[in-house]
């Protein structure tokens, strides 16, 4: 397992490596460069060649880049381009919100998803089924923008029971934030309950055919105990890799969310970030983009090797 | 009256009255069991053979009140010690099973399930049905354990199912359903996916085990030898009916019944072979539960049916004192079963010998595939491990023979082929095709090498391309290395499906509208098409019923005698290589251990495995229900094969470190009969007319 742990931390590693490669390039490199950028249209051709120099535009490529990637490794990921402050404080900062957020609606999406699955495929071609399966497949093709406004208008407008908008204060703790994180929790939600519910739906249908369950059956347990021990453990193994596969999706719904929202996490500074063109502040966002995206995945594959005994790393 | 109608509702352990079942369809309820009435007695093992399609799953799944949700049960009585299952609730039937009904099911791998340690999986039963603690149901479970003979129980409870063998998840469900100690244990098929020597040894445990317990049993299978060997009383099932009910030797030995007979002619037999007999096939299909003849059911198949058979289906009645038949001229049949009698045909076929010219020359053929997911240590130590499926074996097959190649799964008989037909490339080793020098990949052969070896699958759904109608995959052979025109290649694919007994409306079908059988026949004539003088057959009947079994073994027959093509035939099923080869190796981790022609292998001196394999071989005849000698435990890794005999570590004639330290040498036994084992031929010879095999 140690050795396993290692290997794919390595990988990650090579992930995040050739991540940067892309995400340097695609800022860094492309036409309208950042003295361009920094200076407008109207700046002279000297002061551009000036803030090239200063910024070390002029020099070859693989050494810009691996001036910068040693100095985002180190700690020092640089000022921001458009409101000049530190963007290490300031991205870590909206990730603790983006987090709250993300793991809010986990908590919603997982539990509710394999509840809403399972309850789908034990009353399976029943009125029940019909109706988990129809919505799961609604909010599924359901975008956020769509989802966000229904909500709003519903709870905040209709209703007047929570908030429209969602622009907390910095560093804001969980329990004054929770109001106003309910809305967007339930808006990023909606897709990956939809996928969940019909992934449960599925492997649980699939497991109460299977020989071994018949055989718990057969046994005489409690229909409970055949219910928890025998099908909703294998059953729910597959479930947790779609879980970590939609943690990208997550990342994705959490950018527009928070911009209906106005919630002030990662999604929005990265949009914020790609409108003034700020491409330190992009980089910063985009490789903790990816970091998450690895780990949540590494995360996946080891609670399915701790839950499946048949998986044994070595 | 028969024992089964005397035997009342309080007296019987298991009592089934009227039965019928359905199954309701887009076409309204299809009546799949009809009226089945029987007995269990306590501490009685009852055998129900039927094919598939008969009904019997459909049946056990009917007592346990366990059908699925478009089955249900339209009339008659089950009763348990007298209480009647079809009136109880499903949460009384929930108490019922696994504590007075238990079963154990076909395919042990998949009923075990992956992710629950194996102890807890038998403790978890006796702690709801008997009340036990947590540590008495564990320590309950140890001891069950010990009971199936399972070697150092400790372990394997906290083993999970992908760590044991089938064999031993085979035990593992037997202690759980004897761990109540039940009233009745319903086993379905629980051998079917075993090794024929796994399979001997479980039944074993089983006759022995229900000798303690007064459990009765109701044993299903499609195996007539295995009731034989285990059973006490038995019934014929056909198309969703009793045809015949009685005693183990009644129904064998003094057949009431022409299916019975028919079915019992379809099982080749170890004393004779295509020389003597044709096997006895049943003609027809078994018919649907919806397309039932007016009258006996069996009768559009019987080569005994009159007029009055057809008009009205006769009932299963009392013939005999402990023997039921529904056929209505069972007197008939007592008097001159000579209707229903196996055809003696003689090929006109000399003995085994070597006269023929050589086809096949095979010499030292070894396969090794590289080992996946080995430790870092182990490489260190091994440098890289490989899996020596055949190691060293060569094979000689000459024109119009077959050799019959047998081994338990895993003995590398498949590799073997597969590297004959150079779909695997073998590691070393030469052969040569009637003389030229026969490269080892088909990508080097010629067009006439590939010509001329054609090969058939055991899984005729995986070999046909679904999406090609029959005569297309008949054709592709023809089209791609004939060198024949269109009109010519047609007429070509009606011959064909002449020869193996298809009519040429199937042309145009496509696989699935097929039975298995008639897939298997369709493989076989796409093989025949390029006239090929060696037919490598890998297990080509082992997935079908014994009637289909039989009349593709009389296709092959037939067909060999006429185009003279030489076969090389796979099986683990001995009694299939018994009837069909002149030659037979036997093949054990990799390695030839006995090679002669099939009368000198059948008949002492044997190898000890092949002794084991021919011990453990069920024969449909209950006075031929030996006990001989069994194999225990696994067979050895592949990568790390046993030092000295490699049969060592399971050899039950063992006779000292010398097994263990040298390589047994080759002995010769008459002319072509040679033996690898260290035990002197005339000693085996003595050991073997003692133990009476």
């Amino acid at each position: 397992m140690a050795a396993y742990l290692l290997r794919r931390l390595g990988f990650i590693v090579l992930t995040l490596l050739l991540a940067s490669v892309v995400i340097f390039a695609a800022t860094q490199l492309l036409p309208g460069d950042v003295a361009q950028v920094l200076l407008g249209q109207f700046a002279t051709p000297t002061a551009l060649a000036n803030l090239r120099a200063e910024l070390g535009l002029d020099r070859p490529a693989y050494l810009q880049y691996f001036d910068w990637l040693g100095r985002f490794v180190s700690g020092d990921w640089g000022d921001s381009l458009a409101s000049r402050q530190p963007v290490l404080p300031l991205v870590l900062g909206r990730m603790r919100n983006s987090a709250m957020l993300a793991l809010l609606a986990l908590l919603f999406y997982v539990p509710v998803g394999i509840v809403l699955g399972v309850l789908a495929a034990l009353n399976r071609e029943k009125p029940l089924d019909q109706a988990i399966s129809g919505l799961s497949m609604a909010f599924v093709g359901l975008p956020e923008f769509v989802s966000g406004l229904l909500l709003i208008s519903a709870f905040a407008i209709g209703l007047s029971i929570l908030p429209a908008n969602s622009s907390i204060a910095p560093n804001t703790g969980f329990p004054q934030a929770f109001r106003f994180l309910v809305l967007p929790a339930i808006t990023v939600s909606l897709t990956s309950l939809g996928y969940v519910a019909r992934m449960t739906r599925a492997t649980t249908i699939d497991v109460l055919k299977t020989d071994y369950v018949r055989a718990a059956d057969l046994k005489g347990l409690p229909r409970g105990q055949v219910l928890r021990r025998h099908v909703l453990r294998n059953a729910l193994l597959p479930t947790i890799t779609v879980v970590a596969m939609g943690i990208g999706y997550l990342i994705g719904g959490l950018i527009v969310t928070e911009q209906v929202y106005g919630y002030p996490g990662l999604g929005r500074l990265l949009v914020y970030a790609i409108q003034r063109r700020d491409v330190v502040l992009v980089q910063a966002c985009s490789m903790v983009v990816v970091a998450v995206y690895s780990l949540s995945n590494l995360v996946a594959d080891i609670l399915y090797a701790v839950l499946n005994p048949r998986i044994r790393y070595g | 009256m028969s024992a089964a109608t005397t035997l009342d509702a309080a007296g019987a352990a298991l009592w089934i009255r009227d039965l019928t079942i359905a199954y309701d369809t887009d076409r309204g309820p299809l009546e799949t069991v009809r009226g089945v009435t029987l007995a269990i007695a306590p501490g009685e093992i009852f055998g129900l053979v039927g094919e598939s399609g008969s009904g019997k799953t459909t049946l056990a799944r009917a007592i346990v009140r366990y059908l699925p949700a478009n089955g249900r049960v339209l009339a008659g009585s089950v009763r348990l010690d007298g209480t009647e299952l079809l009136e109880l609730s499903r949460a009384q039937m929930r108490r019922t099973w696994g504590a007075r009904i238990t079963m154990v099911h076909q395919d042990p791998n998949t009923a075990v399930n992956p992710s629950i340690m194996i102890g807890e999986q038998i403790a978890e039963t006796v702690r709801v049905h008997l009340g036990l603690s947590r540590s008495r149901a564990a320590a309950l479970a140890l001891d069950m354990l010990a009971k199936v003979r399972i070697s150092d129980p400790a372990a394997v409870a906290r083993r999970f199912a992908h760590q044991l063998s089938g064999g031993q998840l085979q035990r593992v469900l037997i202690a759980i359903a004897l761990s109540t100690n039940p009233r009745l244990l319903i086993m379905d098929e629980p051998t079917t996916a075993l090794d024929v020597t796994t399979e001997a040894v479980i039944l074993d445990l089983v006759r022995d085990l229900l000798a303690e317990y007064r459990t009765a049993v109701l044993y299903i299978t499609h195996n007539l030898g295995v009731v034989a060997r285990l059973g006490h009383r038995v019934a014929v099932m056909y198309a969703g009916e009793l045809m015949e009910e009685g005693t183990v030797r009644e129904v064998y030995k003094r057949t009431l019944h022409p299916y019975t007979l028919g079915l019992l002619g379809c099982v080749p037999r170890i004393d004779v072979d295509k020389r003597d007999i044709v096997l006895n096939t049943i003609p027809g299909l078994i018919p649907r539960a919806d397309g039932l003849p007016p009258g006996c059911i069996f009768a559009p198949r019987c080569p005994g049916a009159e007029q009055a058979c057809r008009d009205r289906r006769p009932p299963l009645q009392a013939a005999e004192e402990n023997h039921r038949t529904a056929c209505r001229r069972w007197q008939d049949l007592r008097r001159s079963p000579a209707p229903f009698t196996q055809k003696k045909r003689a090929y006109d076929r000399e003995a085994a010998g070597d006269q023929t010219e050589v086809v096949l020359e095979a010499a030292h053929i070894r396969k090794y595939f590289p080992a996946w997911r080995v430790g870092l240590r182990e490489l260190l130590r091994y440098g890289r491990p490989m899996v020596r499926a055949v190691d060293d074996i060569s094979v000689r097959v000459r024109r119009s023979f077959t050799m019959g190649i047998v081994g338990e799964s895993g003995c590398g008989k498949t590799t073997l082929a597969r590297c004959i037909a150079g779909l695997e490339e073998a590691t070393a080793g030469e052969m040569e095709l009637e003389g030229e020098r026969l490269p080892r990949t088909i990508a080097r052969r010629s067009p006439a090498q590939l010509k001329k070896i054609q090969m058939v699958f055991q899984n005729p759904d995986a070999s046909l391309n679904p999406q090609f109608s029959v005569g297309a995959s008949v054709e592709r052979p023809l089209a791609a290395l004939g060198g024949l025109s269109r009109e010519r290649i047609r007429e070509k694919v009606r011959e064909l499906f002449r020869a193996v007994n298809l009519p040429p409306d199937y042309i145009p079908r496509l696989p699935h509208e097929l039975s298995g059988g008639e897939k298997q026949r369709v493989a076989i004539a796409r093989a025949f098409a390029t006239d090929p003088a060696l037919m490598i057959c890998d297990e080509p009947i082992s997935s079908l019923d014994v009637s289909v079994q039989a009349s593709l073994m009389n296709l092959l027959a037939d067909l060999q005698d006429l185009q003279g093509t030489s076969y090389l035939f796979i099986s683990h099923d001995l009694a299939a290589v018994r009837h069909l080869s002149d030659w037979i190796a036997v093949i054990y981790l990799g390695r030839l251990w006995e090679i002669g022609s099939a009368a000198d292998v059948f008949s002492p001196p044997h190898h000890p495995y092949t002794e084991a394999l021919l011990s453990a071989l069920p024969v449909p005849d209950p006075d031929l229900a030996r006990t001989g000698i069994r194999l225990h435990g696994e067979v050895p890794s592949a990568v790390h094969v046993p030092s000295g005999c490699r049969f060592h570590t399971r050899c039950p004639r063992k006779i000292g470190t010398i097994c263990e330290t040298q390589e047994p040498p080759w002995q010769e036994h008459g002319p072509w009969h040679r033996i690898n084992c260290h035990i002197p031929v005339a000693e085996l010879l003595r050991l073997q007319a003692k133990g009476g095999s």
